[in-house]
């Protein structure tokens, strides 16, 4: 099962990263959405996967009886995924709000706070 | 419900003294901040009310981390755990001589900028939350300086990230959106790599709680995975302190937003960077710094002179100036490759000069552009002639900036290049001299065209004022004098009476290097 998930997980870093890399602001998006994904599960798989075991330490025993999944990193990539889900909403308009505004979603294109060609400075007077 | 039939000693799991009432000082600066935040978010329809709520509580923030900072000083690290769970369960807040005096000079910041507010902001700023969101931006800052909890910082820096978002965007200019896009990205970019070394180090140690971690480097070495820890958090902080091949977003947004928002963003945001790469590799990894200690010295070289370099090819004072915050970086990141302690010290003295000074430049570039009507330096000039006074504060603000004598910028240098030249590192030595002369070059060179020239761009020399507009509304009001003049002070003295400075530096970088305090205040004197 941990196998397996880490094959995912590279998968997903890899799509994140060639989304990354791309001109148009949605791909990047798309790219920051699938890499947030990846750390979460990461997360998660490092905090190992047992199904269907409580992490509840039966009355007299001082440990647990089996083997169970760690409660932490699942509370971790909870408030790890509130947290990229309220970036993502935001992004989401920010990204709109310039395509409307710059009328492109390239980053090639997108030039208007650092015009290109600008002229040096003066050099004296 | 069962009732316990014996009854539990929960001593073994929680904290069962009382906290000491000064010790509630630690989570002040979040809590007022919050609360603050929170109320001008409530009452933000009342454009009258929001600078004077914001500037009260800003007020009080400043009153809270002095409070906080001599506390410190007196009884060294002080820590409080929430939820009073025994170190490491609960999250702890641990407050060291670095995290309390760069968070006391952040409010410091943070309320000249509130003040400076009530005249750069108008009606519709105000109405759209500059307040809320300067309070919620000191939550972020003041919690990350002050968590001893690294999944907690990791929350920290997404607080101040967002609240920064909005005084971003604040005014939905095509150039801010602009900019706005390429900050947001790259920085949510950031904050990601963050959260998955974090992830990567509880998989290897179990433990957030950072005096928790620190023993366990120094119990383990470095084994297993710390290497690509320790690289994606250098990356990580790196594009967050915008340290050299990572610091685009830094140009693209920092000249967009209200001048008070540049003030802020400039002395504030990347010094948390700094501050965590502080944290992480001297407190945490000591190991890893000294592994990744040439590639820390490389990006800081080249950080310093890419941005000195960059300064001086910007005719737009506001760029020109965020060139300066990354060169600035680069030499903090100068005394982290290096190292020792003295070096470390360097570093904390010239993160806490270079958010006074930055934020003060971005001020006076605000008060620049209120009396000549543009931040080019091709339609500026006169300046000298509309106000003496003020063409002084800036001659003492530039010489800061570049490191000259007798002004805040000058002995941090000092320290840093001292140290690098006793460790051998001569390389670090020479680009910092060459980065201070570069600076004044580029400083000197907004002095001479816009306040020596005699007008704009075309104006015969000789003439006097011809270009100054001193009747412009706004920023070139007297009460901008305020904000102004509590940093300018701050610059002068820690230039001309640096020898507190020295002191608590130098504490500082000491408890960094060998965290047994920090430590102790975390799990109690046994260890």
């Amino acid at each position: 099962m941990e196998a397996g998930l880490s094959v995912l997980i590279g998968l997903f870093f890899a799509v994140s990263v060639y989304l990354l890399m791309s001109r148009q602001i949605v791909r990047i998006m798309l790219g920051i959405a699938i890499l947030g994904n990846a750390v979460n599960l990461l997360i998660f798989t490092a905090g190992r996967l047992t199904r269907e075991v409580p992490p509840v330490i039966p009355e007299g025993a001082v440990t647990p009886l089996e083997q169970t999944a760690n409660p932490l990193p699942q509370a971790l990539i909870l408030t790890a995924i509130v947290i990229s889900f309220s970036f993502f909403a935001f992004l989401l308009v920010l990204a709109f709000r310039s395509y409307q505004e710059l009328g492109t979603d390239d980053a090639n294109e997108m030039r208007v706070a650092e015009p290109a060609g600008e002229p040096a400075p003066p050099q004296g007077y | 419900m069962a009732v316990l039939s014996e009854s539990v000693d929960i001593s073994n799991a929680m904290i069962v003294a009382p906290v000491s009432p000064a010790d509630w000082l630690i989570v002040a600066p979040t809590v007022l901040t919050i609360l603050g935040g929170a109320i001008c978010l409530m009452m933000r329809k009342d454009t009258a009310a929001q600078p004077r709520i914001g500037v009260l509580f800003l007020a009080l923030l400043v009153f809270a981390t002095g409070g906080l900072f001599l506390h410190v000083l007196d009884k060294g690290v002080i820590t409080m755990v929430m939820g009073r769970w025994l170190p490491p369960f609960g999250i702890a807040f641990t407050a060291d001589l670095t995290g309390a005096a760069l968070a006391f000079v952040a409010s410091l910041v943070a309320f000249s900028a509130g003040v400076y507010g009530i005249l750069d902001v108008d009606g519709s700023g105000r109405r759209y939350g500059f307040y809320p969101f300067l309070l919620l931006l000191m939550t972020g800052v003041c919690g990350a300086f002050l968590t001893g909890d690294i999944f907690n910082l990791y929350v920290w820096f997404e607080v101040l990230l967002i609240a920064s978002f909005g005084l971003l965007v604040l005014g939905n200019e095509q150039a801010q959106l602009d900019g706005a896009v390429k900050y947001a990205l790259l920085n949510i970019i950031a904050t990601t790599l963050f959260l998955l070394a974090t992830g990567l180090l509880y998989g290897l140690y179990g433990t957030l709680n950072m005096a928790d971690i620190a023993i366990k480097t120094r119990q383990f070495g470095i084994d297993g995975p710390i290497a690509t820890i320790a690289v994606l958090y250098f990356l990580a902080f790196a594009m967050k302190a915008a340290a050299f091949p990572v610091n685009f977003w830094l140009p693209a947004s920092y000249h967009t937003p209200r001048i008070v928002v540049s003030a802020v963003f400039a002395g504030l945001l990347t010094k948390v960077g700094v501050y965590a790469l502080l944290r992480i590799f001297v407190v945490l990894m000591p190991e890893a710094r000294f592994q990744l200690e040439d590639l820390i010295a490389l990006v800081a070289i080249a950080t310093m002179l890419t941005g000195v370099f960059g300064a001086l090819a910007q005719t737009d004072v506001r760029r020109l100036f965020g060139y300066l915050v990354i060169s600035g970086i680069g030499s903090m990141l100068a005394g982290l490759a290096i190292g020792t302690t003295p070096a470390l010290a360097g570093t904390i003295f010239y993160a806490i000069h270079s958010i006074v000074v930055m934020t003060a430049l971005y001020m006076a570039a605000g008060v620049m552009s209120a009396m000549g009507g543009s931040y080019s330096l091709r339609e500026l000039g006169g300046l000298y002639a509309a106000s003496p006074a003020f063409a002084a504060v800036f001659l003492v603000l530039a010489f800061a900036v570049a490191g000259l004598p007798p002004f805040s910028g000058f002995w941090p240098k000092v320290i840093l290049v001292e140290a690098a030249i006793t460790t051998g590192h001569v390389w670090i030595a020479a680009s910092i001299l060459a980065t201070g002369l570069l600076t004044s070059i580029a400083v000197g060179r907004v002095w001479v065209f816009a306040f020596w020239r005699g007008g704009p761009e075309g104006t015969p020399d000789g003439t006097a004022g011809a270009g100054a507009l001193v009747a412009a509304p706004g920023l070139a009001r007297p009460v901008v004098w305020l904000p102004l003049g509590v940093l300018l002070a701050l610059v002068v003295f820690m230039g001309v009476v640096p020898e507190p400075m020295f002191q608590v530096t130098g504490r500082g970088a000491t408890s960094m290097v060998d965290p047994i305090g920090y430590v102790r205040s975390v799990f109690g004197d046994s260890l």
